[in-house]
Parts: C-alpha cells; sequence; structure tokens
C-alpha cells in the first residue's frame, strides 16, 4: 500500500502543469474559475491547443493517436486541467462513442470518424433518452426500420446535450419488438446534417441552452452507420456506461470548487468578521471538504483496481452518488456564503461592488445560477436513485 | 382553541385564488418575467379592488385593520401562484413600519394613498457589507438646518425600483452597531443625490440596491422619534418574517401537489413510479416537513405581534429557520422527484423552488436567524 506519486508520476505532474500554463488562454480559465458558462468556441481552443501537443485524446490507446495513460496519470492530469481553469472535456466524442467504436465498430468506421473525434473536428451528442424512456432506457421507441441500403429513423430524443452544436449523434434505436426489450437495440452513428432532424431548445432553470429534443422524421441512415451487429447495442452501451469513468467523480472539479469557496468565505463579512470564522459555516465547508478527501482516495481505488473480474462498471455508481452530492453541496454553500447578494441574478456590478463587495464581482457571479444548474447533476447520467439500485442488484446482490 | 379561519377570511382567500387562476397564470407570468416588468399596474390595481393592501393599514387610515392571519392566507396564495409583485414589501413590511413608528400624522398622510395602491412604500433596511443585520446601521443622516442630510448605501431593497417613496434606517447617533441611535426616515424617490441601481432576482421579481449621496430631506421626513426606531423595524420585520414564511408554506403545498401527481402519472419500467417505495418515502418527508412548517408558520403569525420582543424573536426567527430548512428539503427533494422535468424552465416547478431559494435568503438566512433562536438558549 503506498499513496505516494513516484518520482515519474511527479515528473509527469510538473511536465502537464507546465503546459498548461504556457498554453491555457487567459480568458477561458477566468471564465471557467469563476463559474461562467463557456460557449462552443471555448472548448473548440481547448481541444485543438491539446490535439496540436498530441493530448487529444489521453484516455485512447496510441494506435488511434492517443497517450494511453494510466490511470494515475489521467488522475493527474484531470487534478491540473480542473486546478487551472481548464474547460472540462465534452465526453460525448472522446469518452463515449470512441471506445464503442474502438471495440465493436469495424475498420472503416474507425478510419472515418476517430481522427475526426480526437481533432475536434466532429462534435458529438448522445441520443439516449427519450420524453418516456429515461431511467427505463431499455424501454425506448425511436425505430429504424431497415429498407435495403439505410435504416429509416421515426422517433424524438431528449435530454440531448449540445445537440445543437453536434455534428454527429450516437444513437439508440429500436430494430426489433421481439423479446426482451434489450434485445431489439441497435447502435446507430447518425449524421446531424441529415434531412429529418429538429434539433428544438430546452431551457433549463437557469435560463441556459444545454440541452434539446432531437425529433427524427425518415431520417435515413446508411446500414454502414450501424456499429457491430444489429440488435446487440444495449450491450454496447452498457459497456460504455462502465468504460473509462476517469472523471465521473468530477473531484478535480470539486477541488477547485472548493477553494474557491474559501477564497469567498475568507472575503465576505459576517457580523464583522469573515464568514470563515462563523463555526456554523465553516463546519459545513469542513465536512463537504472530508467528503471530497474521501471521494479522491476512493476514485483512486476503484480505478486502479483491475482484479475486480465483473464488468466494470458498479463501482462507478458510488463515484457517481457521492462526486454529484458533493458538487451540488459545494454550490448550496458557494451560494450560501453570498447571503443576500445570493438574490440578485445580474452580473451587473452591485453597489457593494465599486471594488468594495467582500466578494469581489467576479467570484460571486453565477454562484445562485450554478447552485440552480447543478441540481441537475443529481438526476442526469444515471439519476443517483438508478445508481442506489445498481449498487443494490450488482455489487451487494439483493 | 382552535385553528379555524373565520367566513371573511375564507372569502378573501378563494376571491385571491380565484383572481391568480384567471389572471396570474404560469404562462402569463412567464410572459410577465420575459417582458422585464418588474411590476404589473394593472394587477396593483387588482389587489387594493380585494382590499389587500388594505390589510394591514388600520381602520383609521383608511385601511380594513386586519390581522397576521388575514395576512398569512393572502401570503399563501401569493405563494402558490408564483405572484411577482411586491406585495410583501410595500404591502406588508413598509405599511408595517409606517404605522409602528410614524406619527398620527404622517400614517394619515402614507397609509390612505398606500392602501389605495396610489403610493409605494419600499423599506431600505440592509446595508451592503452587513448581510441582514438590521442594527449594523453606517448610513448616516446629520441634521440639517432645514432637516437631515443622509448618506450610506442600502442593499437588497425589495419593492425597490417601483417605489415611490422609500423608508430609509440611518444612524442618527450611537456606535456602529448600538441599538439605540437608529432612525427611520423617508426619501422620494428622484430626490438628488439618491441612486437606484434595480436588478433582477432569479425568481423574476426586482430588487435594487440604493446609494445615498448627501440627499436632503426635511425636518418631517424623520418617520416617528429620533434615534429610536430599532424596535419599530424589529416588529415591522417580524410581521414580514411571518408573512414570508406563509408564502413559502403556500408553495410548498403546491409543490407536493405536483410532485405527487407526477408520480401517479409518470410511467417508467411498466408501472407508475410511486410504486417505487424509496420514492414513496421521500414524497412523504415532503409532507411531513410542510406540515410542521404550516405549524411553525401559524406559531410565527399568532405571536408577530407580541409586545415582548424576546418572545417575538424567538418565534419569528424560530420560524425561519425551521421553515428556510423545510423549505430546502421540499425543493430539492421535488425537483429530484421530478427527473429531468424538475430542472426545466416550461414546467412550474423550477419556478416553486427559484423562489424557495430566494425565501431562504430574504430578511435572513437560516444560519442568521439559527443564530439568533440559538444564542436565546443561552440567556435561560
Amino acid at each position: 500500500m503506498d499513496l505516494e506519486f513516484t518520482i515519474e508520476e511527479q515528473e509527469f505532474r510538473a511536465t502537464v502543469r507546465q503546459f498548461i500554463s504556457a498554453n491555457l488562454p487567459r480568458d477561458i480559465a477566468e471564465k471557467v474559475q469563476n463559474g461562467r458558462r463557456l460557449v462552443k468556441d471555448d472548448y473548440v481552443r481547448w481541444l485543438k491547443i491539446l490535439y496540436q501537443h498530441g493530448w487529444g485524446a489521453t484516455m485512447w490507446p496510441r494506435e488511434y493517436g492517443g497517450t494511453a495513460w494510466n490511470p494515475v496519470q489521467l488522475y493527474i492530469f484531470d487534478e491540473e486541467c480542473s486546478a487551472a481553469g481548464a474547460p472540462m472535456q465534452l465526453p460525448f466524442g472522446p469518452k463515449m462513442v470512441a471506445p464503442v467504436i474502438m471495440t465493436f465498430g469495424n475498420r472503416a468506421q474507425q478510419e472515418r470518424f476517430l481522427p475526426r473525434i480526437i481533432s475536434g473536428e466532429d462534435w458529438w451528442c448522445q441520443g439516449y433518452s427519450e420524453p418516456n424512456a429515461g431511467s427505463d432506457l431499455a424501454s425506448l421507441r425511436t425505430r429504424a426500420e431497415r429498407q435495403d441500403d439505410h435504416y429509416l429513423v421515426n422517433g424524438q430524443k431528449a435530454w440531448t446535450t449540445f445537440a445543437h452544436y453536434a455534428d454527429w449523434m450516437f444513437c439508440l434505436v429500436r430494430t426489433s419488438s421481439e423479446g426482451r426489450q434489450q434485445a431489439g437495440i441497435s447502435f446507430l452513428l447518425i449524421d446531424m446534417k441529415s434531412p429529418g432532424i429538429t434539433v428544438r431548445p430546452v431551457i433549463l432553470l437557469d435560463g441556459e441552452h444545454e440541452i434539446n429534443e432531437v425529433w427524427l422524421e425518415d431520417v435515413k441512415v446508411p446500414v454502414q452507420n450501424l456499429v457491430g451487429e444489429e440488435n446487440k447495442g444495449w450491450t454496447y452501451a452498457k459497456f460504455l456506461l462502465g468504460h473509462e469513468r476517469t472523471d465521473i467523480a468530477r473531484v478535480g472539479r470539486s477541488k477547485a470548487a472548493l477553494k474557491r469557496l474559501k477564497t469567498i468565505a475568507h472575503r465576505e463579512i459576517s457580523n464583522g468578521r469573515p464568514l470563515i470564522e462563523d463555526q456554523r459555516f465553516r463546519d459545513r465547508v469542513a465536512l463537504v471538504e472530508l467528503e471530497l478527501m474521501a471521494l479522491e482516495v476512493t476514485n483512486l481505488r476503484v480505478l486502479l483496481d483491475d482484479r475486480k473480474g465483473r464488468a466494470p462498471g458498479p463501482e462507478s455508481s458510488i463515484l457517481k452518488i457521492k462526486g454529484s452530492e458533493i458538487e451540488q453541496m459545494l454550490t448550496e454553500l458557494t451560494m450560501q456564503a453570498l447571503g443576500p447578494y445570493a438574490l440578485p441574478s445580474t452580473s451587473e456590478p452591485r453597489i457593494g461592488n465599486e471594488g468594495n463587495h467582500p466578494s469581489g464581482a467576479f467570484l460571486a457571479d453565477c454562484a445562485t445560477s450554478n447552485y440552480l444548474n447543478c441540481r441537475k447533476v443529481s438526476i442526469y447520467g444515471g439519476s443517483n436513485e438508478i445508481q442506489r439500485n445498481i449498487i443494490a442488484q450488482m455489487i451487494l446482490g439483493l | 382553541m382552535n385553528f379555524d379561519y373565520t367566513e371573511e377570511q375564507r372569502a378573501l382567500r378563494d376571491s385571491l385564488q380565484r383572481f391568480i387562476e384567471k389572471e396570474y397564470s404560469f404562462e402569463k407570468r412567464r410572459a410577465l418575467i420575459r417582458s422585464g416588468e418588474s411590476f404589473n399596474r394593472e394587477v396593483w390595481a387588482h389587489f387594493a379592488e380585494l382590499g389587500l393592501l388594505a390589510l394591514t393599514v388600520p381602520e383609521d387610515c383608511g385601511g380594513i385593520g386586519g390581522n397576521a392571519v388575514d395576512t398569512m392566507l393572502v401570503m399563501e396564495c401569493m405563494g402558490k401562484g408564483l405572484v411577482l409583485e411586491p406585495y410583501l414589501a410595500c404591502a406588508v413590511l413598509a405599511t408595517t413600519l409606517v404605522s409602528t413608528a410614524g406619527t398620527n400624522e404622517q400614517k394619515q398622510s402614507l397609509l390612505p394613498p398606500a392602501a389605495e395602491g396610489g403610493l409605494l412604500l419600499a423599506a431600505a433596511l440592509c446595508e451592503p457589507e452587513t448581510r441582514y443585520a438590521l442594527d449594523r446601521i453606517t448610513t448616516t443622516a446629520e441634521a440639517t438646518a432645514d432637516g437631515w442630510r443622509i448618506s450610506g448605501k442600502k442593499a437588497l431593497v425589495l419593492g425597490g425600483p417601483s417605489a415611490d417613496k422609500f423608508i430609509v434606517s440611518a444612524r442618527t447617533g450611537g456606535e456602529a452597531n448600538a441599538a439605540e441611535g437608529i432612525s427611520l426616515l423617508l426619501v422620494e424617490n428622484g430626490t438628488p443625490g439618491l441612486d437606484v441601481r434595480a436588478y433582477r432576482m432569479h425568481d423574476g421579481t426586482h430588487a435594487a440596491d440604493i446609494t445615498l449621496r448627501s440627499v436632503e430631506v426635511g425636518h418631517a421626513a424623520l418617520l416617528g422619534t429620533v434615534g429610536k426606531a430599532l424596535p419599530c423595524i424589529e416588529l415591522a420585520v417580524g410581521q414580514a418574517l411571518a408573512a414570508l414564511c406563509a408564502e413559502a408554506v403556500g408553495i410548498m403545498t403546491a409543490l407536493n401537489d405536483a410532485t405527487l401527481d407526477y408520480m401517479k402519472t409518470r410511467k417508467q419500467f411498466g408501472q407508475p413510479i410511486g410504486r417505487f417505495q424509496a420514492l414513496q418515502h421521500r414524497m412523504v418527508d415532503m409532507v411531513v416537513a410542510t406540515e410542521q412548517a404550516r405549524s411553525m408558520t401559524i406559531l410565527a403569525t399568532v405571536k408577530a405581534g407580541a409586545s415582548d420582543p424576546t418572545e417575538r424573536l424567538k418565534y419569528m426567527s424560530g420560524a425561519k429557520t425551521y421553515v428556510g430548512m423545510a423549505a430546502r428539503t421540499v425543493g430539492q427533494t421535488a425537483v429530484q422527484l421530478h427527473g429531468g422535468m424538475g430542472v426545466v424552465d416550461e414546467l412550474i416547478v423550477s419556478h416553486y423552488f427559484k423562489r424557495l431559494t430566494m425565501i431562504m435568503a430574504t430578511l435572513g438566512d437560516t444560519d442568521f436567524h439559527l443564530d439568533r433562536f440559538s444564542k436565546a438558549l443561552l440567556a435561560a
């Protein structure tokens, strides 16, 4: 048992830190560090910088242009990126569809799609959920009817993150209604420019446009875009869920958020003293810090344990539950730290902000919006209720 | 002892309820928010017609002379209807401040137009650096030949953007945090030196931060007795806290109804999700929390006028603490049980959640009031 980083790992961290410091655009870092929303261009700029350095897909095997970093290196990279305010890498292309294409796709698909994912030329979105298939994903109804050289796809996808930015969608569709629901699902790659696709924005409670509904009306998808075998899509989807969840706990992000919270708590004044001296508040910060300390180690334990034998996945449910709860608590405490200034939604300087607001315009900005937006993290990616079911069934055998 | 409402109270609640259902639908409200309006004159006029603006005004000042229970019923409706207009700020807090602190002349001059809807008053009691404290006042009012000169900053003035007059707490004497030496002064909107910076809040309502730079007002602007305003402020804020708790209970009740309906109709895995025990228990917890919060609100309401300030503090701060915690539980659970639908703007659930979140940080958050309630234990 050894929790120390090796010399090589320390040197690796130094290399990563140096690269980020020299190359991460200031304006992007500032947005991320102050909890502000990013636009597509912010993600693209950083992605291109990484790609040019050969770090476009750090978790991919070398044969596809990845760095083949081990879990500890990936963890160090995520921590350094989060600390410096680098945008999180959107998982849909590089971490979700790419492993499926690598493992179950054919050579033509790998040659066509993978280079464009790693370079950032193609943006991907995930066509899974439907209005009537949320937690019960297997009951999905979007149909794909085989007709000669293509599938004819009809249906509706929901909660599709960044579909309005995406070039491609990986889509779970129903190709058979016989037998078990799971046994009739296929994995299709769909060009978002296909005729018959309509993307409708769904605005969240904080006013942000992140997710969409995607309507598919007689969309023709070439059979070449079927990944693996027809009716085996559920297997590929499960593989995807358990695979490479290095950052499902979002430890790096939460460490940066905790640091931001502490800064705010030192600057805010309550009863004439810095808020951090208020024991009631400070204890809550201390407790969430403890949770995060524990999660950091649990995360590493899960990532480094390859001896379990069964399909990877159920342990990631622990990471998702704790990670999301910690993330939410951090946003809540940050909002609470502002006291009454949690109420205004504008980022215009408030009266106290003419240079003098305790938190400053930047750190305090967006705190409530982030709290509101973050209510989704215990719901998306498999709600925390479903995650508990997974642990109960797959780890505990209940 | 009974917990019944009078016939008049039920009639008032029912007519307000009807008005909100017809004229203040969810879609109409979203349109109001989109338009950026902070205040709708027609709605305010209708509140005046219903007698709502006269509720907290004494009969001899052109009001109805209602009691805190009347206000509680009204506020529950305002909560359920997610009404954006500054009823609490103008028709509860500000009017109570005037009737508590003002001279007879001032009451006769200010309260009748307020009750009729023609005058909007907003209380400016807190400051940017002092969070919720009502006694940490650094805004100063210097005596001049013609009256007073006021300088300072006031924060989160509810109803500020649409106010005709501000009631500003300022220090006319005493040390920085002393209870003595705080006065209330009326400042007309548009007075030279007064800067009103309005902003929207996350729930669609509006507030303002105001700066006073050597604002000159006459002698008559002093509300009541110089230096003795703090007890009046605390009494008025206490009434407002009870009202705010009632608004929260109205929202929580509506959230429970909406969530229960969703659990019965939303099907996954071949059955309504309300069949899953894990979710049933969470739903039950929401209902239990709401009933407890309702009880605390009733307590605060009947004690809001108590003459002993220590007793009042116990019930007002106690209620705000408790109801704040219940609001958190009910709000967060309602969103979670709605799944993705709980976080979209299209559905009312997220709007209820946002308003509850704002209420939790208004007139003192849970920490602030728990601190006050808890410190009272030391005295025992």
